[in-house]
C-alpha cells in the first residue's frame, strides 16, 4: 500500500542545533519517526512528516524546537479565519 | 443512613454484604483475593456505582475502584453510538484513581483520559495485568485530542496526583502516559514539580501488554502513529453524522429551487429536478466523507480537497454515463461540477479526523481549494437552474 503523505515543505518545525543536547526526548514522543539522534544531537530526518502537534518542543528539556503547534481541523481554522481567533476544537463540530 | 445500610463502614463489607449477583461475573478469574464485593458505594444514599467498578482495595489513601477488564454489551453498544455521534459530549467517567487487578505498592501507574471509550480500551488491554490506573479530567474527550487543548497534560497531571494521594499508595515514582499525550506534558516539568518520572509509553494500549512484558521498552512500531483502512473506516459515521443539519437544510433549498423553472414554480419539478439534485449532493457527500477517506492513499494528490475533487469528478462521470439519456449537457457539466465540489469539501474536512496531517499544510490546502470550490458550485448550481427554461 502507497504510504500516506501530505503537503511538503509547510510545517513550521525550528531545530535549534546549538542548544540541542541530544537527550532524545523529541525523537522518543514524535508520532511520526521526524527525528534521529546522531552523535549527540537531534537531526529532522523527515521533517515534511511532521503533524506540528508539538510534543517534541514541548518535552524538550532545552527548548531547542519550536513549532506552531495546533489543531489541523478544516471547519476550526474557518472559524479561525471568521472570528481572527486561534484555531481551537472547542467548535462544538466535528473535531 | 437508612437502617437496611448494613454494609459500611469501610473494611468490614465483606462481613455483610450479600455480593449481588455481578460480583462473579465482573471479577476477572484470576483475582480470588476475595476483594470482590461490589457494594459500598451502591448502599451509599445519592451514589450510583459503574458497572465496571467490580470491586474496592484498601489503602493508605483510602479505598480504590478495581475495575473489571471485561466489556460488557453495555460498554459495546456505547462504543457504537459514539462512533456514530451519538451523545458524545457525555461519555465520561469520574477522574482519579482506580486499581487493575490487584495492584501493590510497585505495580505501574498508568496515566489516561475519562473519555469513556478510551478508559474501556485500556481496562481491556490491561487484562491479566496488576496495574493502578490513575485517570485525568479531560472533559470527556480521548488523549490525543484532550492533549491537544492541553487538558491531558501537565498541571492536570500534578492536580490528580495530589488528589488521588497516589503518592502514598505506591513506593516508585515512576508514570506511563500514553505517548499520543505527550502534545499536552512536559515530562521535564512534571518531573520537577512533583519528583514523577513520566515514561512515554506506546501509541496504542493493546501494545500495553508488549511494553510491560518487555520491562517497559517501546518498540519503534509501538511509536508510530498509522492510518489504516479500518482506522479510516471507523471515523466516517460520525463525519456524516456531524453533517446531518446542513444536509436537511440543503436537501429543502434544492427541492425549492428545483421547483423553478418557466411556470415559475412547478410542484411535479420540484420533485423530479430537485429530487435529482439531492441525490447528486448525496453522491458528493457520500464520495467526500466515506469513499475518499477509504480510498486515501491511492488517490492522486497530496492535498485532501484534490483527492475528494478526484473522486468525486469520477463519481460525476460515472453518473453522465449512466444517466446521459435524460440529461442535456447543462445537466451534465452541473452534475460533474457539483458532485467534485461537495466531494472536495468533505473529504477536507476529514483532514480533521487524519493522523498524519499538520495545521500549516491544510490551512494551505484550504486557501488554495476553496476558491475552487466555490466557483464549480456556482457554475454547476447556474448550469442547473438555467437548464430548467
Amino acid at each position: 500500500m502507497p504510504s500516506l503523505r501530505y503537503l511538503e515543505n509547510v510545517v513550521t518545525l525550528r531545530l535549534n542545533a546549538e542548544k540541542c543536547i541530544g537527550c532524545g526526548m523529541c525523537a522518543e514522543v514524535c508520532p511520526h519517526g521526524v527525528f534521529a539522534i546522531e552523535g549527540k544531537k537531534a537531526l529532522l530526518v523527515d521533517r515534511d512528516a511532521c503533524i506540528e502537534c508539538g510534543a517534541c518542543a514541548g518535552n524538550c528539556p532545552v527548548e531547542a524546537l519550536t513549532v506552531k503547534a495546533g489543531v489541523g481541523c478544516a471547519s476550526a481554522i474557518i472559524s479561525g479565519w471568521l472570528t481572527g481567533k486561534e484555531p481551537s476544537c472547542d467548535c462544538g463540530g466535528s473535531c | 443512613m437508612s437502617e437496611n445500610n448494613c454494609c459500611p463502614p469501610p473494611g468490614n463489607e465483606t462481613a455483610c454484604c450479600a455480593p449481588p449477583a455481578p460480583a462473579e461475573a465482573c471479577c476477572s478469574p484470576w483475582n480470588d483475593s476475595g476483594n470482590c464485593c461490589p457494594t459500598a458505594a451502591s448502599d451509599l444514599p445519592g451514589y450510583k456505582l459503574w458497572p465496571f467498578v467490580c470491586g474496592w482495595l484498601d489503602s493508605s489513601a483510602g479505598k480504590i475502584p478495581q475495575i473489571a477488564t471485561r466489556l460488557t454489551a453495555a460498554d459495546i453498544i456505547g462504543r457504537w453510538q459514539m462512533r456514530w455521534g451519538l451523545g458524545r459530549a457525555r461519555y465520561s467517567i469520574a477522574p482519579g484513581l482506580y486499581a487493575i487487578g490487584t495492584p501493590s505498592d510497585d505495580s505501574p501507574v498508568l496515566v489516561t483520559a475519562n473519555y469513556k471509550m478510551t478508559f474501556d480500551i485500556v481496562r481491556r488491554d490491561m487484562h491479566d495485568h496488576d496495574a493502578w490506573l490513575l485517570v485525568l479530567n479531560t472533559k470527556g474527550v480521548n488523549v490525543w485530542c484532550a492533549a491537544g487543548k492541553g487538558t491531558f497534560g501537565t498541571d492536570e497531571i500534578l492536580r490528580q496526583l495530589q488528589r488521588s494521594k497516589l503518592p502514598q499508595v505506591i513506593n516508585h515514582r515512576t508514570l506511563i502516559l500514553p505517548q499520543l499525550g505527550a502534545p499536552g506534558v512536559a515530562a521535564h516539568k512534571v518531573s520537577k514539580a512533583s519528583g514523577f518520572k513520566v515514561i512515554y509509553g506506546p501509541v496504542r494500549s493493546n501494545d500495553l501488554h508488549e511494553f510491560l512484558k518487555n520491562g517497559q521498552k517501546v518498540t519503534p512500531e509501538m511509536r508510530r502513529v498509522t492510518f489504516s483502512f479500518i482506522e479510516r473506516l471507523v471515523l466516517t459515521p460520525v463525519e456524516l453524522v456531524s453533517m446531518w443539519q446542513h444536509v436537511l437544510w440543503s436537501i429543502l433549498a434544492l427541492f425549492i429551487l428545483g421547483g423553478i423553472g418557466p411556470q415559475i414554480f412547478s410542484f411535479s419539478t420540484a420533485w423530479t429536478r430537485g429530487g435529482a439534485a439531492v441525490a447528486a449532493g448525496l453522491a458528493g457527500l457520500f464520495t467526500g466523507a466515506v469513499i475518499a477517506p477509504l480510498l486515501l492513499p491511492w488517490l492522486p494528490g497530496r492535498a485532501f480537497a484534490i483527492k475528494g475533487a478526484s473522486a468525486g469528478l469520477a463519481v460525476g462521470l460515472l453518473g453522465v454515463l449512466l444517466f446521459n439519456e435524460s440529461l442535456n449537457w447543462l445537466n451534465s457539466l452541473a452534475l460533474i461540477t457539483t458532485v467534485s465540489a461537495v466531494s472536495s469539501w468533505c473529504a477536507m474536512n476529514f483532514t480533521g479526523s487524519s493522523t498524519f496531517t499538520s495545521p500549516s499544510g491544510v490551512e494551505k490546502e484550504m486557501r488554495q481549494t476553496i476558491p475552487a470550490q466555490v466557483a464549480a458550485m456556482l457554475v454547476g448550481g447556474l448550469c442547473w437552474l438555467v437548464s430548467a427554461f
